[in-house]
Parts: C-alpha cells; sequence; structure tokens
C-alpha cells in the first residue's frame, strides 16, 4: 500500500520541481530542486523499472523540455554531462587502478584538437588543397577515431611510466599534461599546427541530419535553438555508453584485476593477473573517453584555445572523482554534477543576487552596530571570485568528514 | 618425474646470501614443509619460486618445464599459486571477488565479449561464480561472500586467501605460515583441509611452518633451511632426529645435551 505511493510522491516530485524551474525561470533553486530529482531517483528504493522510467522521463523528456525554455539551463546540463564522462575516465584509472594521474586533461585536450585542426579551416595551413574543413557528417568518424588516438596516447604515455608508483607516477603525467599544453600553445610555427594560443575556429558542427524528419512533423525548429538539444542528446548518449561499458568492465575480470592491482600489486600479480597490461588497459580506456569528449567538447564551444587544458582542469575532475567517491560510478557522476553546479549555477547565483543587493541602496541595520549601505559592499565579495576556495574547503572539510567519499562503492550483491 | 624440481637456487642481497645452492625436490601427491629458524630463507625461496625474485644462480623445473625468467603471473598461469606470511588479501573488495580474481588467467575474457555482454562471457562469468562459491563453501567461509575481505576475522582472512590461491586451479600450492597465530583446533582444521585438497584440488603442497605439531602431523617430507642452505630433508621422525636439525633450532651443543637426557 504505502509502497505503491512512493514512485507517485517521486512522480509529482518531478512535476513539481520541473513545473516551479519553468514558472521561474530565473530561480537557480527552482533548477536546483529539479536536478535534485535525479539523485532523489538514486537514493530511494523503488522497483528498477519504475526507476528508469521516471529517469528516462527527467532526462530525455523533461530537461530538454526546459533547456528549449532556458537556454542556459541546457547549457549547464551539457556541461554536467561534458565533466561526467572526464570524471567517470579518470575514476577508472584513480579508482580502480588506483594510479593517480594529475594530467588527465592532456587526453581530453588531444581529442579537442583532434577534431578542431581538421574540422576547421587550420588543417589547410599544412596539407595543401584547401579540402578543410570537413563535411559535418566527418565529426562521428572522428569521434570514433578519437577513442582510438586516446587509447594510443594512454598508450604511448604508460608504457614508460606504469614502472612508477605513487607519487613519481603523479609527477610525470602532470608533466605530460604541460607538455601537451606547451605543444598546443608552440605548434604554429615552423609549420602552423595548432595556430598557438590564439586558438581554433571556427570549427565545424555535427551535421543536423535529422532535419527531415523534423520537417515532416511539421516542426520548425531554429537552428540557433536546435544545436544545443542535439549536443545535450549527443553527450547524453556518450555518457550512457560511458557508463554502460564502464559498468560492464568493472563487473568482469578486468574490472576485478583493476581492483586487486589498487589494492596490492603483489598479491594480485601472485594470482595471476598480468599487472602490467592491465595497467595500460586502465589507462586506455579512460585516455579514450577522454578524448572522445574532448571531439564532442571541441564542436560544441565552436573554438579553443590551449586556455581550456590547464593544470587546474585536470585537478577539477580529479577533486569531481575524490568528491564523489573513488571507484564509485555514481560517485563519479554525482561529483561531476556537484561541482559543476557549484561553479556554474550556485556561486554565480549567490553573485548575481549580492550584486542585486548592491544595486537595491539597501541598508542594513544591525542593533548595537549602527547601519551599514548595501550598496558599499566591495566588489571582491564576490563568490564567484571565491570559486577555488569554496572548492578548497569542501573537498578539506570532505577529506575530514566523508574521506570516502559521498556515494563510495557500493558491495554488488551477487546470488 | 618430480613435479618441481630445485637445482643450486642461490640468491644473494648485498652480503647476505639469502640462499646458498638449495635443491629440493617435490614428487606429486605430496605434502612437504619447509621448516627452520627465522631468517633461514624460506620466504625468500618462496619468493623466488613465484617470480617475486629472480635467483642469481640455478635451475627451477616445473612439470619439466624451466621458471627461469617467467613472471609472477605467468609462474600463476603454470600452475603454482601460493598465500602470504603476512596476509595480503584485497581487503575493499568483497570475498566473492577476492576469490574470482585467483581465476583471471582461467577466464581468459576478450575485451568486445565484456563490451558486448555475450553469451558465452556471461556463461563464463557464472561458471566461474560457481566455482568461487564452492571454493569459499571449502574455506568454510559459506555465508560471507558479499562481505569486504577486510570485514573478516584473522582466522578467516587467511582461510580465505587459501580458497583464493585455490581459484587459480594451482598443481602445486605454496602456503606461508597457513597457521600462524591460530589456536590448537582451528590448526587442527586447517591441517583436515591440507589432507582433503591433496589429489582433489591440487597435486602437491609445499608449506612453511613454525607449529612443529602441524610440521609433523602433515608431512610426508620435511626439508630443512639454516642461514639458506638445506641442512637435512627426509621423513619428518628422520629429521626430528637430526642432530644438525637440533642444533639449528636449540643451538651448538643442544644434540649432547639431548642425547644425554
Amino acid at each position: 500500500m504505502t509502497r505503491s505511493l512512493v514512485p507517485i510522491g517521486l512522480l509529482a516530485y518531478i512535476s513539481g520541481s520541473c513545473l516551479l524551474a519553468v514558472l521561474y525561470p530565473q530561480s537557480v533553486l527552482a533548477f536546483l530542486l529539479f536536478e535534485a530529482s535525479l539523485l532523489l531517483l538514486y537514493y530511494i528504493p523503488v522497483h528498477a523499472k519504475v526507476k528508469s522510467t521516471l529517469a528516462a522521463l527527467v532526462l530525455i523528456v523533461l530537461m530538454p523540455l526546459l533547456g528549449y525554455i532556458n537556454g542556459y539551463y541546457l547549457e549547464v546540463a551539457i556541461q554536467i554531462g561534458i565533466y561526467a564522462a572526464l570524471a567517470l575516465g579518470l575514476n577508472i584509472v584513480v579508482g580502480f587502478v588506483g594510479l593517480l594521474n594529475l594530467g588527465f586533461v592532456a587526453f581530453y585536450a588531444i581529442g579537442a584538437y583532434l577534431w578542431a585542426i581538421f574540422g576547421s579551416p587550420q588543417a589547410n595551413e599544412f596539407i595543401a588543397g584547401g579540402g578543410f574543413p570537413l563535411a559535418p557528417y566527418w565529426f562521428f568518424v572522428f569521434l570514433l577515431l578519437s577513442i582510438g588516438v586516446g587509447a594510443l596516447t594512454g598508450l604511448v604515455l604508460g608504457l614508460p611510466v606504469l614502472r612508477l608508483r605513487g607519487d613519481y607516477l603523479a609527477v610525470v603525467t602532470l608533466g605530460f599534461a604541460e607538455v601537451v599544453r606547451a605543444l598546443v600553445n608552440n605548434l604554429d610555427k615552423p609549420i602552423n599546427l595548432t595556430n598557438g594560443p590564439r586558438g581554433i575556429s571556427p570549427i565545424v558542427k555535427p551535421p543536423l541530419f535529422f532535419h527531415p524528419v523534423l520537417e515532416f512533423f511539421g516542426l520548425q525548429v531554429t537552428d540557433a535553438k536546435l544545436y544545443p538539444l542535439y549536443f545535450y542528446f549527443l553527450v547524453l548518449l556518450l555518457v550512457c555508453i560511458i557508463i554502460l561499458v564502464t559498468r560492464r568492465l568493472e563487473s568482469s575480470r578486468i574490472g576485478r584485476a583493476w581492483k586487486a592491482i589498487r589494492e596490492d600489486e603483489i598479491a594480485a600479480a601472485a594470482m595471476g593477473v598480468p599487472v602490467v597490461r592491465m595497467k595500460l588497459l586502465g589507462f586506455a580506456v579512460g585516455a579514450s573517453f577522454a578524448s572522445a569528449v574532448g571531439v564532442l567538447f571541441a564542436a560544441k564551444q565552436v573554438f579553443i584555445n590551449p586556455e581550456s587544458f590547464t593544470f587546474m582542469e585536470s585537478i577539477g575532475v580529479l577533486a569531481m572523482v575524490i568528491l564523489g567517491g573513488m571507484g564509485s560510478i555514481p560517485g563519479a557522476i554525482l561529483g561531476a554534477t556537484g561541482v559543476t553546479i557549484l561553479n556554474l549555477q550556485l556561486l554565480k547565483g549567490l553573485s548575481l543576487w549580492l550584486n542585486g543587493l548592491r544595486q537595491s541602496g539597501a541598508v542594513l541595520s544591525l542593533p548595537l552596530l549602527g547601519s551599514y549601505s548595501l550598496s558599499q559592499l566591495p566588489v571582491q565579495f564576490e563568490p564567484a571570485k571565491y570559486e577555488r576556495m569554496v572548492f578548497g574547503l569542501i573537498l578539506i572539510l570532505m577529506m575530514i568528514f566523508r574521506p570516502q567519499g559521498i556515494l563510495p562503492p557500493r558491495r554488488d550483491r551477487r546470488r | 618425474m618430480a613435479l618441481l624440481e630445485l637445482r643450486g637456487i642461490s640468491k644473494r642481497f648485498g652480503g647476505l646470501q639469502a640462499l646458498a645452492r638449495v635443491d629440493i625436490e617435490l614428487e606429486d601427491g605430496v605434502i612437504a614443509s619447509l621448516i627452520g629458524p627465522n631468517g633461514a630463507g624460506k620466504t625468500t625461496l618462496f619468493n623466488t619460486l613465484t617470480g617475486l625474485y629472480q635467483p642469481d644462480e640455478g635451475e627451477i623445473r616445473f612439470q619439466n618445464r624451466s621458471l627461469i625468467g617467467l613472471k609472477p603471473d605467468q609462474i600463476t598461469g603454470a600452475g603454482i599459486s601460493r598465500t602470504f606470511q603476512n596476509i595480503r588479501l584485497f581487503s575493499r573488495m568483497t570475498v566473492l571477488d577476492n576469490v574470482l580474481v585467483g581465476m583471471h588467467s582461467r577466464l581468459n575474457t576478450k575485451l568486445w565479449q565484456i563490451f558486448l555482454a555475450t553469451q558465452e562471457y556471461q556463461a563464463r562469468e557464472k561458471a566461474a561464480q560457481r566455482r568461487a562459491m564452492e571454493l569459499i563453501d571449502l574455506a568454510g567461509l559459506a555465508g560471507r561472500e558479499n562481505e569486504w575481505a577486510h570485514q573478516l576475522s584473522y582466522g578467516e582472512q587467511r582461510r580465505l586467501e587459501i580458497a583464493r590461491a585455490l581459484a587459480a586451479a594451482p598443481k602445486l600450492l605454496l602456503l606461508d605460515e597457513p597457521t600462524a597465530g591460530m589456536n590448537t583446533s582451528e590448526a587442527q582444521s586447517l591441517m583436515t583441509l591440507f589432507k582433503e585438497l591433496i589429489g582433489r584440488y591440487v597435486q602437491a603442497i609445499l608449506l612453511i611452518e613454525h607449529n612443529m605439531r602441524v610440521v609433523m602431523g602433515i608431512s610426508d617430507r620435511v626439508h630443512v633451511l639454516d642461514y639458506g642452505e638445506k641442512i637435512a630433508e627426509g621423513h619428518p621422525d628422520e629429521v626430528r632426529q637430526d642432530p644438525r636439525v637440533i642444533e639449528a633450532y636449540l643451538g651448538h651443543g643442544a644434540w649432547t645435551e639431548h642425547a644425554k637426557s
């Protein structure tokens, strides 16, 4: 009796929060409530079918609808998807295999530049014939290609490096990321490969192959409105594939070998696990995820430059994995979501609110202390400027109170 | 034909001669013990045998195939698996997963099979799980398969290590002080288990042990190491009487005292 009420309650919550977000398009809070519905879905024990139906409703129907009304929401959702995919890739390396990689963003950059160079007039600089940019459908070819290229660079970095342990490995991966960044920053001469710090633009977007279908249904959507939705579904699809692949790997002999290496390398080898090969595989799989997301990122941004691939970006993704819970798939997704929302919405929202207060010129009167005009609030006092600080604070608090992360890996019950 | 043959194995660590020209032969169907005072080189011998160390000299032949130069995982693949003196379980993995790791090389599923979750792959996983459950039962850990390995008690962890080593389907099982820290009845039940293993799960067992009651109770043969040298070997009763063994354990002159009394 009460059990059957739970799904109805969930549905009510989802539609209610969605309605709120529609009615108050400026309200960060309303959108947060809506986003929380997915977390709720994860936690509340209902039948798996109910769960997946509701999750599909939120992700495939309501979210695009909301995004159609307010484009910013869609931008946030796409960013969350991109970071979730990155965090899932890093989670394999750090969370499963237990190798600290501080230069994960390098693989992301490689994927992004792979499409940026050939999907823009940039390639004409060093390949004669003026055949570039490539036609939009090449985007999908490059998406597949980037998986291979990412895996290959993962192997190339992994081979010399994986003999190192712990701190040494971390330092070398950090160095690798900096080398990649320095390369893309400086490969504009003697041959202009990457156009250096000026970056590459315009980058071709994926083809709108479903236009005829939309016209058939009589839907008139402008391209400007369509592309964000398109990217949203692409990212969603990519993240779903990555989750599926990661889950399959995790429950296979390969996932078990990875965790065994993380727990005790010597014992793992003694149990017949080829340690070096498994480490390389982990590196390659993680790198291929990042590289594929990179291609998507380049196409979405239209313009990329080396600034997008700094060391802080690597640290950011690592923090998502640690916050969410190392070695946990839902953890990595939650970490990516939480950090992205914090950066894009919470802090910015707070800043906007403070700005509003300042401009309203309201006077705050405190007993004993006298009155204080809010218009005098210093500009430096904006939460968006404290992004890193808030972030660091959260990490420190997490390490003290919940070092295993918000959603640490659960024991999967079998049989 | 011996299952395992060690010929003139030597291993040095700087100025320390950990193993000096050790010869050991192990027949099929045998439980053999490796004994000796602390620092005699017993664990070093195990580590050399399992590929963690490479011997400076000598030859290791297993089923008439040389093991020199093989990596630990290749040696496990060849049919030797082991437990560790200080328990080395995968603590943040479940009991079941610990045992399943032992089957890594036997499962031999390809990456694409895992991605597509083919029927063959699923059937193999199922079979592996069934076998793992069987080994968990054998180790007396039935019903504990979904617990984290670190939640088990000390004795249970030791038994899980044995189950994990058996998962690799070894022909030769190496046990490094399996009854350390156990009381008499726990040790007794392990001894019964070891006897059951021979012929059904493994062809031979070589164990390092300090508990003389265990050694004398189950060994068909005993090999004694002291300062890296093999000083005696044979039937437990012979070894017990060997003056060199008594001297190694009790010190010089002990033999004469022993003879007088």
